[in-house]
């Protein structure tokens, strides 16, 4: 019995949320489960390999480093896990895009089950997950010989990076003829990512239209903060679908969230609602936001977010 | 080309649910129940498709109890020819419903199977891809444009940081997100033609395939409550309760 984190990357560096997975496992592994392995795989990896190697709890780093691996396409990447599953009792994966792309691919080709987005680990078979938006909370047992899984990673603290595990490499090669790769344009921001932000600030459709997401700006760089918007700012072409916050975008858990110009419809709060502070800013004193704020400040947005930016 | 789309009955997206007392489930009695919103936008896609001449014929496709098949009607009454009904009370997951699609897709041979990535009502966001592992074909998920030329589709992803855009050999499974198009409304003459178009009843046993699943519901709990706080009078006393009572500036 092992476990194999599958990592998340990009841009030839480790994304955080893979410390959070490893946390995750952890927790199966107290209960029973192994020893941790991490698998990189992609072309040109072995500094992310390395950045793996140092996390706490790993065993081992599988590295499949190879052309085919590269962007980490979902037909060679499931290909692959599908190798290397008779390993382990348990593989999971962050609910990132990528985590959610292959590793329906791996259990369906296993003949198993999957556990989509776990928030807690309450043994080797049994796991919590929420449904309906996060308005509910299962807690499932799965009686599969092999366990998949994706991982909330808001939902696990990351384990530090003082470890030295063996890096090997896996010379498995997978053939690929179906899918190919054509080009990625990424948003460029200085800002922290989304889902690991301490802080956020999030515009909903109160902000009138995308130029008035400025305002949002002078606050969030003195915050430090990742800018997010409601599935209403989105619609309406305010903002980009991956500042989305919400149960059809990211899922955010920052010690500090801001919701201005957000109603706080059930979409939107179950990505944020398990931040540790919530500040409400709206001009709807009836708005639902409010119910979950714990600071609610009822008045007109283009007042408060310029006064609010010169006394931070 | 023939294209699949499946569809989902699950609760309205306005329903505020509730757990059933003796935590066994949430309780779906006397609830309003609709189609997937990311059904809805697979849909519309599809019918897109057959408006450019691209699609030839769209069949849309559901798993589930009698009920579902007015979520089929409504695919109809939005633009699609005609419907396959796999018709079972059991709870089916996401992997007997792809393995229920692959048979669909070894009897009817689409050069594209549309899904939504998600339904809101397990939020599982697995069917697409396990249906496209099964059935051996490439897969774009999270599509938020779909291109059609000749042989192969180039697929828009909407992924964690901005787009990818990938080219898949058809046949090919895609998986739409919510940008991918605004659905249209069904029209009353619509709606009444859908009722003359033909709606197929099968089984899982017509596909040969279990839906028992060996994954459990041990128990379902509301979510902790998050009490509201307080109203703030000022910027002022804002930045002073985050500072010295939060503690989180």
């Amino acid at each position: 019995m092992s476990i194999l984190v599958l990592a998340d990357h990009h841009d030839g560096q480790l994304a955080g949320t893979t410390a959070h997975v490893v946390a995750a496992a952890q927790e199966i592994a107290k209960a029973g489960g192994g020893d941790i392995d991490v698998l990189v795989a992609g072309e040109g990896v072995s500094a992310i390999a390395d950045a793996a190697a140092k996390l706490d709890g790993v065993s081992r780093v599988r590295v499949a480093d190879n052309a085919v691996y590269a962007h980490q396409l979902a037909e060679p990447l499931g290909a692959l896990l599908v190798e290397l599953a008779d390993d382990y009792s348990h593989v999971l994966a962050s609910a990132s895009t990528t985590g959610k792309n292959v590793m329906p691919r791996l259990a369906a080709l296993k003949d198993v089950s999957q556990l989509s987005d776990i928030i807690a680990v309450e043994g080797i078979d049994t796991f919590c997950r929420p449904i309906y938006a996060g308005n509910a909370i299962a807690t499932v047992k799965s009686d599969d010989a092999l366990k998949v899984m994706t991982v909330r990673s808001t939902a696990f603290d990351a384990v530090a990076s003082a470890g030295s595990a063996g890096i090997e490499s896996v010379d498995k090669v997978v053939e690929n003829t179906q899918s190919t790769f054509l080009k990625e344009e990424l948003a460029e921001s200085d800002r922290p990512e989304l889902g690991a932000a301490k802080v956020v600030i999030s515009g909903g459709r109160g902000m009138g239209n995308g130029e008035n997401f400025k305002l949002l700006d002078g606050i969030a760089d003195k915050l430090g903060a990742a800018i997010g918007a409601s599935r209403a700012a989105v619609d309406a072409g305010y903002a980009h679908n991956d500042m989305q916050v919400g149960q059809t975008g990211k899922i955010v858990a920052p010690d500090l969230y801001i919701a201005v110009g957000i109603s706080g419809a059930i979409q939107h709060l179950a990505g944020m609602k398990d931040s540790k502070v919530i500040v409400a800013i709206n001009q709807d004193e009836e708005a639902p936001i409010f119910q979950v704020a714990d600071y609610g400040l009822v008045g007109d947005l283009f007042e408060v977010l310029p006064e609010l930016e010169s006394k931070l | 080309m023939k294209v699949l789309v499946a569809v989902k009955r699950v609760i309205d997206y306005n329903v505020k649910i509730r757990v059933k007392p003796d935590h066994s489930d949430v309780d779906l009695t006397n609830v309003k129940m609709a189609m997937n919103p990311f059904c809805e936008i697979a849909v519309e896609e599809a019918v897109r498709l057959k408006e450019k001449g691209v699609a030839s014929e769209v069949v849309a496709v559901t798993v589930g109890p009698k009920a579902a098949q007015e979520q089929l009607r409504t695919a109809m009454a939005l633009g699609a020819d005609r419907a396959i009904h796999v018709q079972t009370d059991d709870k089916v997951e996401s992997l007997a419903v792809a393995k229920l699609l692959k048979g669909v897709i070894d009897e009817e041979q689409p050069g594209l199977v549309i899904l939504g990535k998600q339904a809101i009502d397990t939020d599982n966001n697995q069917t697409g891809q396990m249906l496209a592992a099964l059935a051996g074909l490439p897969q774009g998920t999270f599509a938020s444009e779909v291109d059609v030329q000749g042989e192969k589709v180039a697929v828009t992803r909407e992924i964690d940081g901005g787009l990818q855009s990938v080219e898949l050999s058809l046949p090919a499974i895609v998986t739409t997100d919510l940008r991918l198009n605004e659905p249209r409304y069904a029209k009353l003459p619509d709606i009444m033609k859908a009722k003359k178009k033909p709606l197929d009843v099968k089984t899982p046993e017509d596909y040969g395939v279990a839906t028992a699943s060996k994954v459990s519901l041990v128990k379902v709990e509301a979510p902790a409550e998050r009490k509201g706080g307080v109203k703030v009078g000022s910027v002022d006393e804002l930045v002073d309760k985050l500072k010295n009572e939060a503690k989180v500036l």
